[in-house]
């Protein structure tokens, strides 16, 4: 069934967007969309520091991205600019390192659109393991470690105030961003990651009551993203990472309509109740 | 109280507890403990370093002097100043309760009941108006039953019936419980009646007692004006008399009367007369005393 790379693309993918989801949630609750788009702009400098030092290139993004973001941590602590004037320049300069450093290693080819863009089509069983194994490492501690997560996220004083370390949850969040930036590469490019968290999230949000009911529809909802948007590319033959995200950003316009017309129903109903 | 009997455990102390920020001291040389079953409210104006001194009582943050020591496996409730739960987080009250630590609905439900919003179980935290959410952050400070309770600014958000409700809940709770609480309020006029011990904050201590010497002291009248005094006595009883040192009592209109429990609709009420105002009623002029007197016709109504 693998041996067909449709078929392998949309498992990668499914298999990707079901650790997206959970993940996705909590960058929306705490409002990190920048800092994660930030982190996955770092991952070509990864790619290129692992080409340079000839070491594995999941492995070159993830300590990258994560070097980037205790950078950020560190400078914030310092207070001397404005945390998103510190995203923007760590953010654009980190892609521009990487740019620059791709350039100047004449003895490596790179296909840099594949990078930037995500080559889904190119999928290997190898990387669906990768994909697999990683996603049910993260997946795993985010049910692990769920409700100190979600206190932290609602309250750093409250958790801490009641014997929680809101500090070791957020060192955990961004690991596990940096682990996502690094498997999802290959598959939406680094330009789209941040999509794929962001997107499936903010239209679980409709759908939801509850912090778990919205992980496992934001899970689903990307799920179904992905699945669209290949058939979609395959249909019209348009690149395939950024027609994952342009099924995502349909099914969030779909929600909008959706939750204005429920929220225009109910205002009228009380309306006439009164 | 009985208690004072017994010695009852301290929960937390702090001994000269100082915490600086950017060369300057936000508060120096503080000295609170809290022991089990008793209510110590810090007042002070804003900026005088109230939810700081409780933060770093509570280990939220670290202080750069002095020394703070919590009872072995206290466990603490604690609702913080300000909580603003974003909206792209869907939350209910019933999952607000159990944030911090695993509850059945069973408990879920009899804790919502105690703050009297059970009703609101399924409701969305961002819906509920100021005076119900707070009782629903109240509620998920006790639910894992606390043995301190730490409320900063409980009642923020919420007109006066309810605040008046919301520190009689707070008493009931620790009646009820037996914990100790950690209360802190921008002014002492409704508190005071549930309060043990009040300290007054001015990134110091200025002063420290019981409510009513606390509103007596000349640096609490210094901090909030002669004004904040007589509001104080106002919720207490209603302030249309002084009392004399010789036991009389003196009306607003300057008749002196003789027997001092002999004035009519509050001869319960249980204010001391021991406390000798500092400020001099007497050269108040009369208008000032009768616009405290429709001004705060409701604390009156409530303290009877």
């Amino acid at each position: 069934m693998l041996d067909d790379f449709f078929v392998r693309a949309l498992v990668a993918g499914v298999g990707l967007a079901l650790i997206t989801g959970p993940l996705g949630c909590f960058i929306v609750w705490r409002r990190m969309a920048y800092f994660g788009d930030t982190m996955s702009h770092s991952a070509l400098l990864g790619v290129a520091l692992a080409f340079f030092f000839d070491i594995n290139m999941i492995l070159g993004v993830f300590l990258v991205a994560t070097l980037v973001s205790i950078a950020l941590l560190l400078l914030q602590r310092r207070g001397a600019l404005s945390t998103d004037a510190l995203l923007g320049i760590l953010s654009h300069s980190a892609l521009a390192l990487g740019l620059v450093m791709v350039a100047f290693m004449t003895w490596v080819r790179i296909d840099l659109m594949g990078f930037l863009f995500g080559d889904i089509l190119a999928v290997s069983r190898q990387d669906i393991l990768v994909i697999y194994a990683g996603g049910a490492l993260i997946l795993g501690v985010l049910v692990w470690m769920w409700r100190p997560l979600l206190a932290a996220t609602v309250s750093s004083e409250l958790a801490e105030a009641e014997g929680m370390r809101p500090e070791v949850s957020r060192v955990i969040l961004m690991l596990l961003m940096a682990c996502v930036i690094a498997i999802a590469m290959k598959i939406v490019g680094i330009l789209l990651i941040t999509a794929l968290l962001i997107i499936p999230a903010a239209t679980a949000r409709r759908f939801a009551t509850t912090p778990e009911q919205m992980a496992v529809t934001a899970s689903v909802l990307g799920a179904t993203a992905v699945v669209s948007g290949l058939y979609g590319s395959l249909r019209f033959d348009t690149p395939s990472g950024p027609s994952i995200v342009v099924a995502a950003l349909a099914f969030f316009l779909l929600s909008l309509l959706y939750g204005g017309r429920l929220k225009t129903r109910l205002t009228a109903s009380d309306g006439s109740s009164k | 109280m009985e208690q004072a009997a017994a010695e009852p455990r301290t929960l937390v102390e702090a001994r000269g507890i100082g915490l600086r920020r950017s060369g300057r001291w936000l508060v120096s040389d503080v000295d609170l403990a809290v022991r089990a079953g008793e209510i110590l409210t810090l007042i002070g104006p804003n900026g005088s370093g109230k939810s700081t001194t409780a933060k770093i009582a509570v280990g939220i943050l670290k202080a750069d002097s002095g020394r703070v020591t919590r009872a072995n496996g206290l466990r603490i409730g604690y609702v913080p100043q300000k909580l603003t739960i974003d909206w792209t987080l869907p939350l209910t009250v019933a999952r607000l309760l159990t944030l911090t630590g695993r509850h059945g609905p069973a408990e879920v439900t009899q804790a919502l009941d105690e703050v009297g919003i059970a009703h609101l179980a399924q409701s969305e935290v961002q819906h509920l108006s100021g005076g119900e959410f707070q009782r629903a952050l109240l509620a998920r400070a006790m639910i894992g039953k606390p043995d301190l309770l730490v409320l900063d600014e409980p009642v923020q958000g919420v007109d006066f019936a309810g605040e008046v409700a919301l520190y009689n809940l707070i008493r009931e709770i620790r009646d009820r419980t037996g914990c100790g609480i950690l209360l802190i309020s921008h002014d002492l006029h409704v508190v005071m009646a549930e309060t043990d011990t009040v300290v007054c904050l001015n990134g110091h201590v200025c002063c420290r007692g019981t409510p009513e010497s606390v509103a007596a002291s000349p640096e609490y009248i210094q901090l909030f004006g002669s004004r904040a005094a007589e509001t104080l006595a106002v919720y207490r009883h209603q302030h249309d008399h002084t009392h004399l040192p010789d036991g009389r009592i003196q009306r607003a209109d300057g008749v002196i009367l003789g027997d001092g429990h002999a004035h009519g609709d509050h001869a319960q009420c249980d204010h001391s007369q021991k406390i000798p105002l500092k400020t001099e009623p007497e050269t108040k002029p009369l208008a000032e005393q009768a616009s405290d007197e429709t001004t705060r016709k409701p604390e009156a109504a409530n303290a009877r």
